[in-house]
């Protein structure tokens, strides 16, 4: 139409963007450094072993990397190593298993029926309230200073953290899609299946990433203060002996422990909620 | 306000001395006695400002009015779906999953991708809802209701979160399935001029009751120029309290 030209914009005066004094000031971040995650480690290794070289670290105090790169070996050639390591998963995978299981379907009654609301959540609280490694003693008492009794607790612990964000989940489903099933004609079961799970998938999974750290975190505990065997043994029986290089090779498997396993649990976590990923780009 | 509906003996949906009270007693009387007829295949829209009881009309329709105080008889066919105003697709299902929830067998699957393809998603089946533009998820939601073939169809204020140009080009879209499907529809909506430009018959509900019942005698596609719209358009701003200034 002829129209068309007869609203031509008014003219906009541009002013360079380089030129102009006012230019704004940058208050993000900016872009991530590459590799920047593993500049402050390598920093720190390097500031270890320059004080460890120069002589001014005691290694009483602290050993030197390479000593403790030795000790990793001499540990692994005795066996030592590996049996500890050995013990110490078996505890904590047979823990977190037990209690995933456990924390997850207690968690499941709870949130899809009142019934099991009314039974469940109460003493769930209450438990949360009490520290579960303050409960140690008792379970020393009941169960003995053998496996069963840490392997029980840190089952305990895995089990209360995924109950709580498990239930969370469940209980939280958005009251849109609820209204949704209904209008659709969803029976109950079809409505868990296609609704309630996997919109409280998200919530199992911080759920699983909190308490796979707090398995590790009893772990250490357990395997310090009442142990024949396990990485945190070897660690007391480091400190008896004096013998630190001993000590930061065990804290640097825990390290390890936890950072593997909450990496293994993101991987997952990307795969399952992939619906997810297209969110964060 | 005799229509031509009225005189008809089927109806799709027949509403009789509904009413609905919300709050503790004695309440808000959001619908006072309120009656209406649908007929099978009339495209209805419902006017109304806010607070008037357009929703609580339609999710009495819906059956999704549990624990509110009233009384009053409703009679609906057995397939009806409803369209919200957001899409509601649940995130975790790719888009014909959606389309097919709660459905079963081999051939409804065929049944999802037609739907898909009128709606103008075809190749879209394997996307998540969050790929889609606000549009294209509204049409997906379409999709939904129409693969179950309902014969009414209850839309509460669909198209309200979507732009001007993809409001219109929705328009055109739900006139055409309808015209295909023909379910009777009852369109909830504040925007008068979609209300003409979609609708059979549009009512005005009114301190609880339907105040106007105003049949839209044009033929379709309703151009917004035409004399007859702007009258249409006059007497239900009127009616719901809108005093335009007399434009040049």
């Amino acid at each position: 139409m002829a129209t068309v030209q007869m609203i031509a914009p008014p003219t906009l005066r541009r002013t360079p963007a380089t030129a102009a004094p006012g230019r704004r000031r940058r208050l993000g971040l900016g872009r991530p450094i590459p590799y920047g995650r593993v500049l402050g480690p390598v920093v720190l290794l390097a500031a270890w072993s320059a004080a460890s070289a120069a002589g001014l670290l005691d290694p009483r105090v602290l050993p030197a990397p390479w000593t403790v790169v030795g000790t990793v070996r001499r540990l692994i050639e005795a066996g030592t190593l590996q049996d500890s390591l050995l013990v110490s998963l078996r505890r904590a995978a047979l823990g977190f298993a037990i209690g995933a299981v456990v924390g997850v379907a207690l968690a499941l009654v709870a949130g899809l029926s009142r019934l099991g609301e009314a039974v469940v959540d109460g003493w769930m609280q209450v438990q949360r309230a009490v520290p579960t490694l303050g409960l140690i003693p008792l379970m020393i008492l009941w169960l003995g200073i053998g496996e069963a009794f840490k392997v029980v607790i840190i089952a305990l612990v895995v089990a209360i953290t995924l109950y709580i964000q498990t239930h969370a989940g469940l209980t939280s489903i958005d009251n849109r899609y609820v209204e949704l099933a209904e209008t659709i004609g969803l029976n109950r079961l079809r409505f868990i299946r296609a609704v309630v799970l996997p919109g409280a998938l998200p919530g199992l999974f911080i759920g699983l990433r909190l308490a796979v750290t707090s398995s590790w975190i009893s772990l250490v505990v357990l395997e310090q203060i009442n142990a024949t065997s396990g990485i945190g043994y070897l660690m007391f029986q480091a400190q008896n002996y004096a013998q630190t290089d001993v000590i930061v090779v065990g804290l640097i498997i825990y390290g390890l422990f936890g950072f593997l396993s909450d990496a293994a649990l993101r991987l997952a976590e990307r795969r399952v909620l992939s619906w997810r990923r297209t969110l964060s780009g | 306000m005799a229509t031509d509906t009225e005189r008809l003996t089927e109806a799709a949906v027949r509403v009789s001395g509904l009413v609905r009270r919300f709050g503790e007693r004695p309440g808000r009387t959001v619908l006072d006695h309120l009656d209406l007829s649908i007929a099978p295949g009339e495209f209805v829209a419902l006017l109304g400002r806010s607070g008037s009881g357009k929703s609580t009309l339609l999710r009495a329709l819906a059956g999704l009015d549990y624990d509110v105080a009233g009384s009053g008889s409703i009679e609906v066919p057995g397939r009806v779906s409803v369209v919200f105003q957001d899409s509601r697709l649940l995130p975790w299902r790719r888009v014909l999953d959606n389309v097919l929830l709660g459905l079963d067998g081999r051939e409804v699957v065929a049944g999802g991708r037609a739907a898909l393809a009128e709606v103008g998603l075809a190749g879209r089946e394997r996307a998540w809802p969050v790929e889609l533009s606000g549009g294209e998820q509204q049409r997906a939601a379409l999709a939904r209701s129409l693969v179950r073939e309902p014969e009414l169809l209850l839309a509460d204020e669909p198209f309200g979160a979507l732009d001007a140009l993809t409001r219109i080009r929705m328009h055109g879209l739900l006139r055409e399935l309808c015209r295909r499907h023909g379910p009777a529809v009852l369109l909830v909506t504040h925007d008068v001029d979609e209300a003409i430009v979609l609708a059979d018959r549009v009512l005005v509900l009114d301190a609880g009751r339907i105040a106007v019942d105003q049949p839209i005698h044009l033929p379709q596609p309703r151009s917004h120029r035409d004399p007859r719209f702007l009258e249409y358009r006059f007497q239900l701003l009127t009616a719901l309290g809108v005093e335009e200034e007399t434009a040049a």
